[in-house]
């Protein structure tokens, strides 16, 4: 079991390939959220909806980055990155390790 | 083809759902919730909770895996398949939801009004469709031999690709169900006639695999090294 931890923090570890590939090919951008903006380059207006409800997250590290680093080269990104990972498997296995142990009971 | 949505949209963001599909979605997922904490109140042992852990962990972080098709989008393998072989779909349920719940809430990643959707395409769709397409193919064979791995990969592509099929009818209901008086869409604005072949085009030509790769690299992992001594859900 303790192995199988260590392959999850390579995993953490080597994650930044997951931003630095899409980089050099120059596929869009890697987390799935086009802004209203992007939105009205591509359909010409922004739908009324669409810009009402897309600002309601107030995510604590947007797109699996340090606030302030978005402008930052693509190093600085990956260290984001790995620290977005290292506190995000920290979270879900934590809070899966409580439920787990809530719902079992032998 | 055409590659409308600049990444992976099985994240569905805050935006592109209106009120009547979110909250459907919500409503669908509420009782499978349920059911899914009653199945593993009834059957998850103390013992396995570590590996709940550990297939939380895996989850997340095979998502932060972008593979771009060059020029156009990206997305990622979900190890939603995996995840079932291991701890059962129900556990994987809960488990993905967890994961999208953290994505949504410190990362941004998918919609928070969208959570319903998102965790009914990957946490109810994948795994489940994966899964029985996986357990229909292996039938008896035994648990370290080719054709589980195969069935397990074909299990992760099918279901991802169901789950994009989901997501992209979902997206192209949108201009149906939600518009001004003239016509104009409030939410997602592509129609059904685009979102499904771009979701599944995506899927079928890339992501698929990469979730068919991923299902049978980490099988193949686990049953070479021996970590996971009974494989109840195998």
């Amino acid at each position: 079991m303790h192995r199988l931890w260590k392959v999850i923090i390579l995993l953490v570890i080597l994650s930044p390939l997951g931003i630095i590939i899409p980089y050099l090919v120059k596929a869009g951008s890697a987390w799935g959220e086009w802004g209203p903006d992007e939105i009205k380059e591509l359909v010409g207006y922004i739908p009324a909806g669409l810009e009402r409800l897309s600002s309601l997250g107030k995510p604590l590290l947007p797109d699996y980055n340090l606030k302030g680093w978005e402008e930052k080269p693509i190093t600085y990104q990956s260290i984001g990155y790995v620290i977005s990972g290292l506190i995000g498997v920290g979270l879900v296995a934590g809070i899966a390790f409580l439920i787990g142990r809530i719902l079992s009971r032998r | 083809m055409v590659f409308i949505f600049g990444g992976d949209i099985v994240h569905i963001p805050d935006g592109y759902l209106g009120p009547q599909t979110y909250g459907t979605m919500f409503g669908i997922m509420v009782p499978l919730w349920i059911k899914a904490s009653r199945v593993l109140n009834k059957t998850l042992k103390m013992s396995q909770v570590p590996l709940i852990a550990l297939g939380a962990a895996f989850s997340f972080v095979i998502m932060m895996f972008n593979v771009p098709i060059p020029g156009g989008t990206t997305g990622h393998a979900v190890g939603g398949v995996i995840l079932s072989i291991l701890i059962g779909p129900w556990a994987t349920l809960l488990v993905i939801t967890i994961v999208l719940v953290i994505q949504a809430l410190i990362f941004g990643d998918g919609g928070l009004t969208a959570l319903g959707a998102n965790c009914f395409n990957m946490g109810f769709v994948l795994p489940f469709v994966g899964y029985y397409t996986y357990r229909l193919i292996s039938g008896n064979s035994p648990i370290n031999s080719k054709r589980r791995i195969i069935a397990a990969g074909i299990g992760g592509y099918v279901g991802l690709n169901i789950a994009a099929l989901f997501a992209g009818i979902e997206l192209g209901l949108q201009p149906i169900i939600s518009h001004t008086d003239k016509g104009v869409p409030l939410y997602s604005p592509y129609p059904l006639s685009i979102t499904v072949p771009a979701m599944l085009g995506e899927h079928l030509m890339l992501f698929g695999w990469v979730e068919a790769i991923v299902t049978m690299a980490a099988f193949a992992y686990l049953l070479r090294t021996n970590f996971i001594k009974e494989w109840e859900y195998a």
